[in-house]
């Protein structure tokens, strides 16, 4: 492609002259490969910009480069003294509005389609939550799924102390699985503060506000794994809660459905089941490491100033009442949003653990009846 | 107290005023519009570097891939402050300086308007920067949600976020009563004869600029009064459980926002416009219809700001109108570019550095608008949006768009302030480290944002390295060569050769018809515009 | 025409404006303490509102000062006309905000959270206006217009008169109805404030509509609240220009004094119509 060329040739330039040796093949110059009619159709239009553009540019600057070598003093050239004609002015007012039109024209169509959320095969909800995101399949094959869906790289590797892997920061424990050729309604809302659920390849980017439920749609054309980012700045894990979209053919999706509905056959707990303390420190562990160390860090210590100390704070060593209150609603104008979308036992445990690790040593443990008597 | 003052050799306004405070009270104090515009360019070059420090930072966090230099907390009050440092703190006070300047003398005027307010609108500055600045140090940090201080996560913050509110808020009263005076003086203290039409178009692009100020600051000023009571008075404004929006926010944001993005483009303009006719030896092609677009470009900015929130979820019809709307902008702005090419047509050009950087901004800016363009278009947007394509686009804008402007601005006009010739030669190698520089920090960025690297991000995945790290490498060199611009300012300060009253062969404005440097108040009797 | 009014006046270096920065800096800094509790804040802020209040009332009276000493001429005149219009129109914007945030909220963002979409987040919101929002279970009872607003609305278009009277009478020179005129618009403005803090506790204790009551509540609190806070200002400002009336200040063909603050408190009065309507009565 053209564009490409000209731009592979430019960024070539710079490429070789400051980092000399680089294979330049490596270097992404436009947007990902399309996936979906949408995010096709998006693709040729930019094309379209590009080369409107690239006209208007060489023709803008071909007269005024021409000039500049031309028309100067030391050259001995005299100055003309024209300074307006109404004619040339009035035409080049009337151009650039046509031009204009006919970039609107097919920018108007693929947003109408963009728009068109109607008669979807699924319906899936996702939520953003700092900082993951939970997905939740509310319509069509597959209802029911639910599950979460958070960065898998390990902290080594952002923490330069192993060498990074391929997908590094683009990959997730569960991805969010889908049949190909299905028109699938993704509906979008946040826990929190706002995120944006982004993939590029499948033409999709959709802000998650919270309170609100906003919707997007895609159809993947291929089976594949397509990859993307938050994309609104959520806080100090916005960088690491990727998206990733598994695409399977229709038969491998059914069995995926078949597979999630077991796993969630298994995991199901009676809340009134009673759990031993110690059951509870070992589970509450994992669900502090996957929701609470990122602000109040695994030490228990928190981060001055923003985040506070659970290691000795009064609320963890205080009543357990006020503890479930704040895990649960979390507390208005602060960073500690609710967790009331965690299940009772995993709130019964990281409550459970919170209260009786690093210093804090109350000895109590709290069942998930009373998390579900608590939500009434 | 108006006495009479006669330039002294060399020493310009330097000199003592009869029964007038002298060393830092006299800065303190004045109501001279040549002082106040120096204490704006001045503080506004400290915000810079200040500003820069933090982009540096940045760079050199996202020189590779994985967290080395900061935490991303850190890392995202540096975005925030950096944001916010250089739009209210570098930009907009240095074209307020540049006003000050200039305005009174390029319409024949004794000094601004309202003297002693002057004074104030420079002297809130610095408080607000010390809150700004100040917010690093208290717990919790500085705010570290973007400069668009999106609630909620904003209302998340800690006081970091309050001092940011109030130095807004500061700030804005300093912006307001700054284009209240501007404004004023341009109505009312032209000198006999200089017509609103024969004014040149620096004073005409600002008087512009002074109504889109008085018309969004007071927004913004509502906007964060709105954050600040949601954060600790239990409103509910943008909090969806009690009937608010998060998004309303933005649309109140931005509708300060964009005009204020003109607001850093159009005295720019005018600057331009100043330079481009002097160094091609040929009156200014089109000079009404340079008028009508800048007030077109004005009138518009105000019914384009969702362009900014095309990922919102908005109805489609609104989707389309704000397309519309920004994409018409186009055609204005069009106008401009056209009417400095067909000036420089057929002219006798040179180049020094003001030209330079005239050149360089027409060049660079276009291509910014290109971007803008296609930032418009919201199927693309989507795909853009919170991308590094967004970040190359308003560089391109801002930075080799208003800054490159200010730069030639300054080489254009500091003869005349000083009394003295710059370094040419040092001045063109400034321009084209710059411009070299600037290119590659910059350029790179639209492939970034095309393959998808978000910004506000303080690591990145491995298929964005290889740009990332020319962009680093780029904005470093950038960055020193700014250092060289303070040098040629000092030394051109500290003396050199002498200018004349016209400076530049084909300069015809009314400043180049007062001494160099300029007399302490600039027409003590009005001068007669034939 | 004397050796001064000649020329444009332009004012000696003054150290008012730097005693508004270091009054401002403290402000800035003590709210931002005080918002968030920290004992300090409340001193800084004591100081810099006493700072604020000395050099504002100096910085007056020196403008005085040299308007009797004559030193302004028309074109001076002239700019302090240009400029009290614009600063107003500052005011109109900075109002718009709230207006806006009152529009968008009535119009758009409660209905949008209680339509069909959003039963999966709010199943029992049932939106309408006066709402308080999905979230907040509170119950409040909604500020009626026929009432004491519209007995508000009364004095401000009265005092609307009155200062009018006044300006007229000062006209002509006659002094004697311009200080009754004035003291009438400043006693209504006084009436005014003093009804609109009855209101408030009206609406805490009897109605429950409190600041916290979600949508209804915020925009009801902050329009009206800015609002009041701008007829105490005027009203202060009223004040001033009665105690510079009795000391023989402004003259029949030169106030700009006078009008400024008069065409401050004409605004107030609009922009109270425009909560009249938008607040109270279309409910
Ligand atoms: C000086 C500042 C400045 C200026 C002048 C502009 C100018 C323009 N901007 Fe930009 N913009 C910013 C500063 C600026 N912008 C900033 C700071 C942001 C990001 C804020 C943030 O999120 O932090 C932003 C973001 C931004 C977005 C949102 C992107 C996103 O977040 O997703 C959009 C989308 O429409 C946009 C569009 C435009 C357009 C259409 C113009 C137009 O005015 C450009 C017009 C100019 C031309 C088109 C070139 C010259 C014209 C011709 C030669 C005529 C012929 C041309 C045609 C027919 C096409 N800008
Ligand atoms: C208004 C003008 C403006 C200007 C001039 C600049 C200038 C620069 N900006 Fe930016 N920038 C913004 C406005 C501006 N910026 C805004 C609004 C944002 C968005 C913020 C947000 O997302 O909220 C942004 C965001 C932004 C980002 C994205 C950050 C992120 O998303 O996480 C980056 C990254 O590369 C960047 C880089 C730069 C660089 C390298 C420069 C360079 O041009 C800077 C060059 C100057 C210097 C480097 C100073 C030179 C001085 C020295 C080297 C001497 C040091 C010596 C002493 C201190 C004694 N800027
Ligand atoms: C986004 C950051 C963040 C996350 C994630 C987070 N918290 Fe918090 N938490 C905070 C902040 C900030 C506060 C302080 C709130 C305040 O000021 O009232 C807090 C306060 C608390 C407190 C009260 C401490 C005290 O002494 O006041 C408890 C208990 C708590 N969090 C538990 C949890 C649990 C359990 C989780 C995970 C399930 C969690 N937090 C996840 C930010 C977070
Ligand atoms: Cu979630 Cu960014
Ligand atoms: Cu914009």
């Amino acid at each position: 492609m053209g564009v490409k060329m000209i731009a592979k040739i430019i960024t070539g330039a710079f490429a070789l002259t400051l980092y000399s040796g680089a294979a330049i093949s490596s270097y992404q110059l436009n947007l990902p490969a399309p996936q979906s009619g949408i995010a096709t159709q998006i693709y040729d239009l930019h094309t379209l910009l590009l080369w409107i553009c690239l006209a208007i540019f060489v023709g803008v600057f071909g007269v005024m480069f021409y000039s500049i070598l031309k028309h100067r003093k030391s050259l001995g050239y005299k100055a003309a003294n024209f300074h307006h004609s109404t004619t040339v002015e009035i035409i080049w007012t009337i151009i650039p509005f046509i031009i204009l039109i006919s970039m609107a024209y097919p920018a108007t169509q693929t947003i109408i389609s963009m728009k068109d959320t109607a008669s979807p095969d699924i319906t899936i909800k996702a939520t953003g939550y700092q900082w993951q995101w939970g997905y939740d399949y509310l319509k069509g094959e597959g209802e029911g799924a639910s599950f979460y869906s958070k960065l898998s790289t390990p902290q080594e590797q952002i923490r330069n102390k192993a060498p990074k892997g391929e997908h590094y920061l683009m990959e997730v424990d569960n991805n969010m699985v889908v049949p190909v050729g299905k028109k699938i309604r993704v509906l979008l809302t946040a826990n929190d503060v706002i995120h944006a659920w982004s993939v590029q390849e499948l033409g999709v980017k959709q802000d998650a506000i919270p309170g609100f439920i906003r919707d997007a749609w895609f159809k993947a054309d291929k089976p594949g794994i397509y990859r993307g980012q938050c994309s609104e700045l959520c806080g100090k894990e916005h960088a690491f809660m990727p998206i990733v979209v598994e695409a399977m053919e229709p038969e491998k999706y059914t069995q995926w459905v078949a597979n999630q509905k077991k796993k969630s056959e298994a995991t199901v707990v009676d809340v009134n089941k009673i759990f031993t303390i110690d059951e509870l420190k070992t589970e509450g562990e994992k669900v502090y490491t996957a929701n609470c160390a990122a602000c109040h860090q695994a030490n228990g210590k928190g981060l001055p100033g923003a985040f506070p100390a659970l290691d000795g704070s009064k609320v963890a060593n205080g009543p357990k009442a006020g503890h479930i209150k704040t895990v649960v609603n979390g507390e208005t104008g602060t960073a500690m949003a609710s967790f009331k979308h965690l299940s009772d036992v995993d709130i019964a445990a990281v409550v459970t653990y919170e209260r009786n690790a690093w210093g804090n040593a109350t000895g109590d443990m709290v069942q998930p009846s009373e998390i579900n008597e608590f939500r009434k | 107290m108006a006495a009479v003052h006669h330039p002294d050799h060399g020493h310009g306004h330097e000199h003592e005023h009869h029964g007038a405070p002298s060393g830092i009270m006299r800065w303190m104090t004045t109501t001279n519009h040549k002082d106040i515009g120096t204490l704006y360019l001045w503080f506004s070059f400290m915000m810079f570097l200040t500003g820069g420090v933090m982009a540096l930072t940045i760079r050199a966090e996202l020189f590779q891939p994985g967290l080395q230099l900061v935490e991303p907390e850190f890392f995202n009050q540096l975005t925030t402050l950096h944001g916010l440092v250089m739009v209210f703190g570098a930009i907009m006070p240095a074209f307020v300086g540049f006003a000050n300047w200039q305005i009174p003398m390029m319409i024949g005027a004794p000094d601004m308007a309202f003297a002693r307010m002057n004074n104030w609108s420079f002297w809130l500055l610095p408080p607000a920067a010390l809150l700004l600045i100040g917010s690093f140090f208290v717990p919790g940090g500085a705010a570290a949600g973007g400069w668009t201080l999106y609630p909620p996560l904003s209302t998340q913050m800690g006081m970091g976020m309050d001092m940011t509110i109030f130095a807004v808020h500061i700030m804005g009263a300093s912006s307001i009563m700054g284009s209240i005076n501007i404004v004023t003086t341009v109505l009312n203290m032209r000198a006999p004869g200089m017509t609103m039409m024969k004014m040149p178009l620096f004073v005409w692009t600002w008087l512009i600029t002074a109504y889109l100020l008085i018309a969004v600051m007071p927004v913004l000023a509502g906007a964060v009064t709105m954050l600040l009571t949601d954060r600790h008075f239990g409103t509910n404004f943008f909090n969806a459980a009690g009937g608010g929006d998060p998004v309303m926010f933005q649309h109140i944001f931005w509708f300060f926002g964009h005009p204020e993005v003109y607001i850093m483009i159009l005295p720019a303009f005018g600057i331009v416009s100043q330079i481009i006719p002097v160094f091609a030896r040929k009156p200014l092609f089109g000079y009404s219809s340079m008028v009508y677009a800048t007030s077109s470009i004005a009138i518009l900015s105000f019914v384009v700001w969702a362009h900014h929130m095309f990922t919102v979820g908005m109805p489609v019809s609104a989707q389309l109108f704000f397309m519309y709307a920004t994409m018409l902008i186009a055609v204005p702005t069009g106008v401009k570019v056209f009417n400095w090419t067909a000036t420089m047509w057929q002219g006798s050009m040179t180049f020094e550095a003001p030209m330079l950087f005239a050149i360089g901004f027409i060049f660079l800016f276009t291509l910014g608008g290109f971007s803008g363009i296609v930032l418009a278009i919201v199927p693309v947007d989507i795909q853009l949006q919170e991308t590094y394509y967004v970040i190359a686009h308003f560089h391109y804008v801002l930075v080799s768009g208003s800054l490159f402007a200010l730069f030639g601005g300054t080489y254009y006009w500091l003869p005349k302030w000083t009394g003295h010739m710059y370094d040419e030669t040092l001045a063109k190698t400034h321009f084209w480290l710059s411009m070299i520089f600037f290119n590659v920090t910059f350029f790179v960025q639209h492939f970034l944002g095309l393959a998808g690297m978000p910004r506000r991000t303080p690591d990145y995945a491995l298929q964005f390295a290889d740009f990332n790290q020319i962009s680093s490498i780029g904005a470093f060199g950038f960055g020193l060569s700014q250092l060289l611009f303070l040098y040629v300012i000092l030394k051109c300060i500290r003396g050199g050769e002498k200018a004349t009253n016209q400076v530049w062969e084909g300069a015809d404005t009314l400043e180049f018809t007062l001494p160099s440097p300029p007399p302490y108040h600039s027409f003590e009797t009005p001068p007669i515009v034939k | 025409m004397n050796q001064e009014t000649a020329r444009y006046y332009v004012p000696a270096p003054s150290t008012w404006p730097i005693t508004g920065s270091i009054a401002l800096l403290f402000m800035g800094f003590g709210a931002a303490f005080s918002v968030n509790k920290i004992p300090a804040g409340y001193w800084l802020l004591t100081i810099g509102f006493s700072i604020l209040f000395y050099m504002i009332f100096g910085w007056f009276r020196t403008v005085a000062r040299e308007s009797e000493a004559g030193k302004f001429n028309d074109q001076v005149d002239k700019s302090f006309r240009w400029g009290m219009s614009w600063f107003i129109f500052s005011e109109v914007m900075f109002f718009a905000a709230f207006f806006g945030a009152l529009y968008y909220m009535r119009v758009l963002s409660v209905p949008w959270l209680s339509d069909l979409e959003h039963k999966i987040l709010w199943p029992d919101f049932a939106g309408g206006w006066p709402a308080s929002g999905p979230g907040i279970t509170q119950k409040f009872t909604p500020m009626g217009p026929w009432g004491l607003p519209a007995f508000n609305t009364f004095l401000l278009l009265t005092s609307g008169v009155t200062v009018t009277w006044a300006h007229w009478a000062l006209k002509l020179n006659k002094r004697g109805q311009l200080k009754w005129g004035l003291f009438l618009t400043i006693l209504l403005g006084f009436l005014f404030i003093g009804c609109q803090a009855y209101e408030y506790m009206h609406a805490y204790s009897e109605l429950d509509l409190k600041l916290t009551s979600g949508a209804y509540g915020a925009t009801f609190y902050m329009l009206t609240g800015f609002h009041g806070f701008h007829v105490t200002l005027g009203a202060i400002m009223l004040t001033v220009i009665y105690c510079r009336v009795l000391s023989g200040h402004f003259k029949p063909e030169h106030h700009f004094g006078f009008e400024g603050v008069s065409w401050y408190w004409h605004f107030v009065d609009v922009v109270w119509l425009g909560l009249f309507i938008f607040v109270y009565w279309l409910v």
